[in-house]
Order: structure tokens, then C-alpha cells, then sequence
């Protein structure tokens, strides 16, 4: 199989600066994901953010910890598609992120919870949106 | 005389979640200024049904069943995927056979889905026999998939480690001959798709993407090829795409009646991939014994009729996973179709959002 796939730990106040690279290299931003550490439906302390960006079959993915209710940056001023990946954050995880060009506020998905996919997230993210 | 400036007044108008164009739930607020739309803002999670989530619950090897249950249409290649990443995590070697046997099915999936589409696009701009047609020759690749699988939607034939059904000779050699018969159709009606004039007149200029918001923006599939970006998952060979001869259809215009012609040279192009795989495939072993438990984590990329699928899967060596993503590509997108909407005539607005081919199932996974 033809390509590379790597995963490259950074610190999250390098990621606009990383983003801006792969923009200017002219990858495209594949996905961005959130991993909760551990899984389950107890509170965690610790949210696992993967940002992956292609270009002729190499893969590479930004990988970095944020705590849970840990405020991100958005990477739409560089990316401008990356909003729906950020709103997802937000509704289902309760990552709030600073600066999203399209921000739906917590409507974007229909939750019958809040922030189905990190229960207790404790910040309240999405606590008025619900609207299952 | 002075002259008066009439200032347009904005009306937003709410399309969907239920609308005779969309088979599944999905809702814009389309924002109109007279009858140009100035911005499109959507919802979804009417279905949500948090399937990512019960990795925690289903032991893994049972959780291909879930993912394929992610959607109807592309059943099969998302239980491909997920299998696909597991092997890897746990360095299986899927035997040949088994392999060639996925590419049929992915094949097959595609050519149904596509058909199913351009009986859902014809239907849009009002062509009903057109929609009569396509869907006739859907039910012949349905039988196909019955009779090699069992299932309809849902195949179930593909597992950690391989496969769990085969095709013998004689039913390759009769489903070679029903898909030769089904391929003459199909070219028939793609026909009156690709140049027939009223078909033109709803689709040639409407919906413009641009190659550079195409890939700005992040576009997968039919919508990112027919921006003129060759892009194809297929092309990094997995499974085993690299013993089989294929180009990537393009086009140049960005606009729906370019995203039908992708779709079309990719019915023609799956019919031949499925005669390669026939004619090439190997005697062997169905699938490998799976023992121990996934400890690891990938990313897996495959192409789906619907674009680039991504799927993420992390294990603890325990028997459920840690987390089992898919990205799928009616979300990656969304972005896109909601440029195109923009500038657009609110009379266009069916045939532009089918023309990315929706699939909410697979968004709200």
C-alpha cells in the first residue's frame, strides 16, 4: 500500500503554528478527533485531540492532550471547513473552542444529553442546549 | 428625479428535515435575498444514534456488525474498514482470496449506491422514468449481493481476519453474466444522464465548486473529483486495489452535471474492477484465526461510493476498544455543499444537495 501514516505528539500551543505549515504545504485537512481517557461514562480528567492532515497518500496526525472543558483554538482561520469538526467538539464533548469562523452555539447536533460523548464534562458546555 | 435604492429583503426559508428530495433528515435555514440564497446554516443529529460508542460494550470482534450497520448503502465497507484497522492493530494477514472477495463486494456496494443515486437525482429534477430505470437495475446488483451474501442491505460477510462467505465458480461465472446484461442497461441509461438535453438544462452550471474551494474546503469523492482533483483512496492500492487496472475519473466544470458524469465513468469503472477481481482471483483460505486481543491504534482510509471514509480505531488489549471513529464523507462534505448553496437559486437547492449525495446515516454514525 502506497503512502505513510505517522502521529506526531505536540504541545497545543504549537498547533495554529503546525496547522499553517500543512496549509502552506498544501495538505488537506483530513479529520480532527477526540478520544476520552479512559473510556466509559465516568468523568475524565484527560481528552486525547488527533488532527490529521493528507497530501499524495502521506497522513500525518497532530496529536496533543487537553483536559476536559479545556479551552482549544479553532484552526478555521487557516482551515475554513474545520468548523464542523469544532462544533462537533463542542456538542458532543464539551470542548469549548475559541475563535470557530461558523459557530452554531451547541445547535449543530440534536443532544438529548449534554455532551453525550464526555457525560459530567463540568463546564456546562451544552447544558442550555439541549433540545432533544 | 431621485433615485430610490430598494434595499433586498432578507427571508430565511427552512428546507428539510423532512422534504420530498431528502430520504433522510437533514435541515438548512436558507437565507434569501429574493430568490439567491446568501447563506445556507445547517442542523443534523436528528438521528444520532452514538454507534462509536458501543465499542465499550461490544467485544471487537462483534462490533463489525455495528459498523456495518453504521449505513444501509455502504454497509459493507464500513464493516470492511473497521476490519480493515483491527488487522492492522493486530498484524493479520488476510488471505488473498479473502481480499479479492471484499473488492467484488466494495464493487458491487458502489454500483448500487450509485444507481440508487441517480434514481434519487432524476427523481429531483423531475425526470420520474429516468428514476424508474436506475432503480429497476439497483434491484439486479441487490439480487447479486443477495445471492453471494444473503443480505440485501446489510451483507454480514466480512470479519476480523477475512471473510465468511465465498463465491464459488459457477455462481461467479453466472454473476459475471448478469452483471455483463445489468453493465449493457446501466450504459443505456447513463446514456440520457450524460446527453440528454433536459438533463443538461437542470444540471450543466448549477452548483459551481471550484477546484481550490473543492480542496480548501475539504471535499471527499464525486464532489472533490468533479472539481478536477484526482483524488481516489483506491489509488494507495489497499486491499487489493494494486493488482487491478483503474484510472480516476475527473471532471473539469465543478458543477452537477460534472459530479453525474464522475458518478457514471465510476459505474462503468466498478463493472470492470469486478471482472478483474473475477477473473484474477485465487484459490485459498477464507479468513485467519484471530487470537489475542487489539493493542494499538490506526487510522484506515477507504474509498466509499460516497468519497473518502476515515475511520480511527484504538485498542487496550482488552476484547472492547478504547475508540472506533469514522469520518465519513457526506460530513467532510458538508462544508462544500454549503458554499455551493450559496449564490445559488432556491429552485436548485434539491439538485445541488443531492448532488453530494447525502448520506445522513452515515453523518449522525
Amino acid at each position: 500500500m502506497k503512502g505513510s501514516k505517522t502521529i506526531i505528539p505536540i504541545q497545543k500551543s504549537e498547533l495554529i503554528s503546525r496547522v499553517q505549515k500543512y496549509y502552506d504545504q498544501e495538505f488537506r485537512m483530513a479529520q480532527i478527533c477526540c478520544v476520552k481517557e479512559p473510556a466509559g461514562k465516568e468523568p475524565t480528567q484527560k481528552l486525547e485531540m488527533s488532527y490529521s492532515f493528507e497530501k499524495d497518500h502521506v497522513f500525518e496526525t497532530l496529536r496533543f492532550d487537553v483536559a476536559s472543558g479545556e479551552e482549544i483554538p479553532s484552526i478555521t482561520p487557516v482551515y475554513n471547513g474545520a468548523y464542523l469538526y469544532e462544533n462537533e467538539l463542542h456538542d458532543l464533548y464539551g470542548i469549548p473552542v475559541k475563535g470557530i469562523n461558523i459557530d452554531f452555539k451547541g445547535t449543530f447536533y440534536k443532544v438529548s444529553i449534554p455532551t453525550p460523548f464526555n457525560p459530567g464534562c463540568g463546564n456546562g458546555c451544552g447544558d442550555s442546549k439541549v433540545n432533544g | 428625479m431621485e433615485q430610490q435604492i430598494i434595499t433586498p429583503k432578507r427571508t430565511i426559508i427552512p428546507f428539510g428535515p423532512q422534504h420530498p428530495v431528502l430520504p433522510e433528515p437533514l435541515h438548512f435555514d436558507l437565507v434569501l435575498e429574493d430568490e439567491k440564497i446568501i447563506d445556507a446554516i445547517p442542523t443534523i443529529g436528528y438521528i444520532h444514534r452514538g454507534l462509536e460508542m458501543l465499542v465499550e460494550k461490544r467485544e471487537f470482534t462483534e462490533m463489525v456488525f455495528v459498523a456495518e450497520r453504521i449505513c444501509g448503502i455502504c454497509s459493507f465497507i464500513h464493516g470492511l474498514g473497521y476490519c480493515q484497522a483491527i488487522e492492522e492493530i493486530m498484524n493479520l494477514e488476510v488471505p488473498k482470496r479473502a481480499q479479492y472477495l471484499r473488492v467484488i463486494w466494495s464493487e458491487l456496494s458502489r454500483i448500487h449506491s450509485h444507481l440508487l443515486w441517480l434514481g434519487l437525482a432524476a427523481d429531483a429534477f423531475g425526470f420520474e422514468n429516468l428514476f424508474n430505470q436506475s432503480w429497476r437495475a439497483r434491484e439486479t446488483v441487490l439480487d447479486v449481493i443477495e445471492e453471494t451474501t444473503g443480505g440485501r442491505v446489510i451483507f454480514g460477510s466480512c470479519k476480523v481476519g477475512g471473510v465468511r462467505k465465498d463465491i464459488d465458480k459457477d455462481t461467479m461465472t453466472r454473476i459475471l453474466g448478469v452483471l455483463a446484461k445489468l453493465e449493457k442497461d446501466v450504459r443505456s441509461i447513463c446514456n440520457v444522464f450524460i446527453k440528454d438535453n433536459s438533463v443538461k438544462h437542470r444540471l450543466c452550471g448549477v452548483g459551481y465548486l471550484s477546484t481550490e474551494d473543492a480542496k480548501r474546503l475539504g471535499a471527499v469523492g464525486p464532489m472533490l473529483r468533479a472539481s478536477g482533483v484526482s483524488y481516489d483512496v483506491r489509488s494507495t492500492g489497499y486491499s487489493i486495489y494494486d493488482d487491478l487496472s483503474f484510472e480516476i475519473p475527473t471532471e473539469k466544470d465543478g458543477d452537477c452535471y460534472a459530479r453525474c458524469a464522475v458518478r457514471v465513468a465510476e459505474l462503468y469503472q466498478s463493472f470492470s474492477l469486478i471482472r478483474q477481481a473475477a477473473e484474477k482471483i485465487p484459490d485459498g483460505e477464507l479468513s485467519v484465526k484471530v487470537t489475542g486481543m487489539p493493542n494499538g491504534e490506526t487510522f484506515q482510509r477507504l474509498e466509499q461510493p460516497r468519497g473518502e471514509v476515515i475511520y480511527y480505531v484504538k485498542g487496550n488489549g482488552t476484547k472492547f476498544l478504547s475508540r472506533f471513529r469514522a469520518r465519513t464523507p457526506t460530513f467532510a462534505n458538508i462544508p462544500a455543499m454549503i458554499q455551493v448553496l450559496k449564490g445559488s437559486d432556491l429552485a436548485d437547492v434539491p439538485n445541488i444537495v443531492l448532488t453530494i449525495d447525502p448520506c445522513i446515516s452515515c453523518t449522525e454514525r
